[in-house]
């Protein structure tokens, strides 16, 4: 079950590229960018037109309001806004669990794999059983899931500690496996909703480097749900910003890779002084 | 447990010490902490009765527990007490499996099948606040006076709590966690299996320590209710001793059925704790 091979057509001009070219970032419209990769990439996700709201009649909660997004194979889509603007929401449907109540959500039979703020591993089984858990669920042979369990923790760099259970394990540690977890699910895109939101700055800026180098051994299609401007100018090819209640997309920005970012960099400071003075103003357009 | 130094984040801080450090006699003297308290509530308890005895009252038939150990010692060294606790203890053993079985059947059909868990639902918990004893006249008119008639009092006291327990432990399977479940593919038997079932086994234990508490009250008004020719319980001991006024047959027997049920208490305390240990629910510090 792979995806169609629809070819990613670059969406319309949206006002955020402009602000970053401002901010000193060679950023384009869309998808391609510089060495044009994204050009003859296929479409990891898609939405079209998807509004989800919950309940129904005049006490319904309208989460989603026409929310149009593609996501190329291999990209990393960061979608940043103030609580409550339905972000978890884009996630659940995208992760299939749960359904769109207008609009579409495509992802063409790709594999997802979908991280919480909490790690969310299973406390009675160790860290190995855990990711071997989700190779089982896969329908992996059990003569192959040792190796692969192996392998998983290992590239999370966690391989020592399979026999700890997740109470003996750190919170990043705990992240780490959540994430060799996810992968064990073969997944194409990750969804992950705010995966690091709980971690100190420190523990935090380790995972941003762990998380980039896996997805550059792994064509790992990325949406990043984050509160965190910074993380997002740091992590993403491109940050999506809803709006609250309901939610909508009202920037979209292309950043331009240009080797490994650091968090404490300039140019992440600038994009993330952007991104914060955009949400600001929409706050502000709410709070009025 | 050496990680790479280079992965540490701030969270490190948080690994538990990998060994409790073994310093030489602290078991003996961890025993100790436990033993003590116990032992002078016991002596406390063996005190006032002493002086209630050295008062004069009820003199005719009150005995101190000099006497009262003394009858019990003696009937220790002969076989007839041994081969009534094992008669009662066969009963119970019996009954508490069966209610074991029937309980977590019908707790598990009830937890998983909507309109079962909305009629049948109420009657277990209606079930549990009834007092067994009332079933024992039923149970007579049912079986008539044997062994049948005190496993049907056993079983339906026993059966209610421990059917609850798997149900509340199904309720309250974390939603984090099935949510986590569900993206990596688990449906239907293989969630019960990998997810639902073990988590919900802290309250099923639970369960199953009241099931065991109901259990033995049961066996004891059952026992009380239903004589059986040629075969004397525990229960059937104690109305005998009644019927002679033999005070320190009557208080050998009730500190028999005393210590059966703080032994068999302390099992289910013992299993309970290692569990929440094995979880990391368990707070370190009250631990020790």
């Amino acid at each position: 079950m792979r995806a169609s091979s629809e070819q990613v057509t670059p969406p319309a001009n949206r006002p955020g590229a402009s602000a970053l070219s401002a901010a000193g970032l060679t950023g384009q419209t869309g998808l391609a960018d510089q060495d044009g990769r994204a050009g003859d990439r296929n479409i990891a996700v898609r939405l079209t037109e998807v509004s989800k709201a919950y309940g129904a009649g005049p006490s319904s909660l309208l989460a989603l309001d026409g929310v149009s997004l593609t996501v190329a194979d291999g990209e990393f889509v960061c979608i940043i806004g103030a609580s409550g603007c339905g972000k978890s929401t884009l996630l659940n449907l995208v992760a299939g669990l749960d359904k769109p109540t207008a609009g579409q959500v495509e992802t063409g039979g790709r594999r997802v794999g979908l991280m919480f703020q909490e790690p969310a591993l299973f406390p009675w089984l160790t860290a190995g059983r855990n990711v071997e858990l989700a190779l089982r669920a896969r329908g992996v042979p059990r003569s192959q899931r040792p190796a692969l369990t192996a392998e998983l923790l290992e590239t999370v760099r966690l391989g020592a500690f399979a026999g700890k259970r997740p109470h003996e394990l750190s919170g990043g540690m705990r992240q780490r496996v959540a994430m060799a977890r996810a992968l064990a699910l073969d997944a194409d895109v990750l969804l992950m909703d705010e995966p690091f939101g709980a971690l100190d700055a420190m523990t935090r800026d380790l995972l941003h480097d762990e998380l980039e180098r896996i997805c550059s051994e792994r064509t790992l299609t990325v949406l990043f749900v984050t509160h965190n401007v910074r993380e997002a100018a740091r992590l993403g090819d491109r940050v999506i910003l809803l709006s609250s209640r309901p939610g909508r997309i009202i920037e979209e920005y292309t950043l331009p890779r240009q080797g490994q970012r650091r968090i404490d960099s300039p140019e992440v400071s600038e994009v993330a002084a952007r991104l914060t003075d955009r949400l600001r103003e929409e706050v502000g357009r709410h709070g009025s | 447990m050496v990680a790479d130094q280079a992965l540490r984040g701030l969270d490190s801080l948080e690994l538990p010490p990998d060994q409790r450090a073994q310093v030489p006699g602290r078991r003996g003297r961890k025993a100790w902490a436990a033993a003590w308290p116990k032992l002078l509530a016991v002596a406390l308890v063996l005190g006032v009765w002493e002086l209630v005895t050295l008062t004069g009252w009820k003199k005719l038939v009150l005995k101190g527990p000099g006497p009262v150990f003394s009858d019990l010692w003696q009937q220790m060294q002969h076989g007839a007490l041994w081969a009534t606790i094992g008669w009662t203890m066969r009963s119970a053993l019996i009954g508490y499996l069966v209610a074991l079985v029937i309980g977590s059947v019908v707790g598990i059909l009830v937890a998983r099948i909507g309109p079962l868990r909305a009629g049948v639902g109420s009657i277990i918990t209606g079930l549990q606040t009834m007092p067994s004893v009332v079933w024992a006249p039923f149970a007579i008119i049912l079986f008539g006076e044997n062994n049948s008639a005190i496993l049907f009092v056993v079983i339906l006291g026993a059966g209610p709590a421990i059917a609850n327990g798997l149900i509340n432990g199904v309720d309250y399977t974390p939603p984090l966690l099935l949510r986590a479940g569900k993206t990596m593919g688990l449906r239907g038997i293989t969630l019960y299996r990998f997810l639902i079932l073990p988590a919900s086994l802290p309250a099923y234990l639970a369960g199953l320590k009241q099931g065991w508490a109901f259990a033995w009250r049961s066996l004891m008004a059952a026992e009380l209710f239903i004589a059986i020719i040629g075969q004397v319980s525990i229960g059937q001991q104690l109305v005998a001793d009644q019927d002679l006024s033999d005070f320190t047959g009557a208080s050998s027997v009730m500190i028999v059925i005393f210590v059966i049920g703080i032994i068999v208490d302390t099992v289910f305390t013992k299993a309970d704790v290692s569990l929440r240990r094995r979880r990391g629910l368990l707070d370190p510090a009250a631990a020790n």
